[in-house]
């Protein structure tokens, strides 16, 4: 199944747990005390979060840290800048074009 | 003067929301977007231009055009219209072409609702939803091209500023 950036963000556990990620790394045990939902439940959300690379997990010790791919996030950013300048510049144009119309 | 511009994104929904206010009557704005010689003129930004090969305004219309580049670089954009209410609103599906300009029908979609209306003072506002079917298209409607952006709409600006 294709993972994209929207999938990892179009649920409300999901949303929670990267605003918990983005503040700092955790343990999936640390994430599921945040949540009513079963120890289960939260880590297919977070491998859900990691196929769409949103997040990366890093060894420390014996523990697993997971901690938000700020690069991944920041790309959806950069995309959405673009799309935005071009229909600011298209808007532009169309003023001008409406004066002589 | 202010044209309150509004670009807005619901990504969890994959909708941006755009909205403009021009200093036109409506339908003067319905007319640039509805006639594809004034299309043309204003759809691509500099320094590509826009050229429609195929306009049927109708519901189940085709709208095929190319964005070309300073290089002679094409892109083609295809878009089906899918409700039309002559003044006031357009809805139209926008799909991703091959290099001939055909329609990759398994590729993402986009829709588009595009609604027209009058403001005091003879101006107007145009509202849209852009809906993507997934995060891919708004990389690629994006990238489309693109890149140079954020100079090039600098030097728009100041020919705006000395026109």
């Amino acid at each position: 199944m294709r993972r994209d950036v929207f999938q990892a963000i179009a649920d409300p556990t999901r949303r929670a747990i990267l605003t918990l990620l983005v503040v700092q790394a955790m343990t999936p045990n640390a994430l599921a005390e945040h949540f009513d939902s079963t120890r289960q439940a939260v880590s297919k959300h977070i491998k859900i979060l990691t196929e769409c690379e949103v997040v990366t997990q890093r060894q420390t010790g014996r523990e697993i840290y997971y901690q938000v791919n700020a690069e991944k996030m920041k790309e959806i950013d950069i995309w959405l800048e673009r799309f935005r300048k071009m229909w600011e510049d298209r808007f532009d144009q169309l003023d001008n074009l409406l004066k002589d119309l | 003067m202010t044209n309150n511009f509004v670009f807005e994104t619901d990504l969890a929904a994959k909708k941006i929301y755009v909205a403009r206010e021009f200093n036109a009557p409506v339908e003067k704005v319905w007319k640039a977007w509805t006639d594809p010689e004034l299309l043309d003129k204003w759809v691509g930004p500099k320094p590509w231009t826009a050229v429609t090969q195929t306009w049927d305004f109708t519901i189940g219309g085709i709208w095929l055009y190319a964005m070309v580049g300073p290089e002679g670089q094409k892109h083609w954009v295809y878009a089906q219209f899918t409700a039309i209410e002559t003044g006031s609103a357009i809805s139209s599906t926008g799909m991703f072409c091959d290099r001939e300009g055909n329609p990759i029908t398994e590729a993402p979609k986009v829709y588009r609702d595009t609604k027209f209306s009058s403001l005091d003072g003879n101006r107007s506002k145009v509202d849209m939803v852009i809906t993507f079917e997934e995060e891919s298209t708004i990389k690629m409607f994006a990238e489309g091209g693109f890149k140079e952006g954020s100079d090039i709409s600098l030097t728009q600006l100041d020919e705006l500023l000395a026109s």
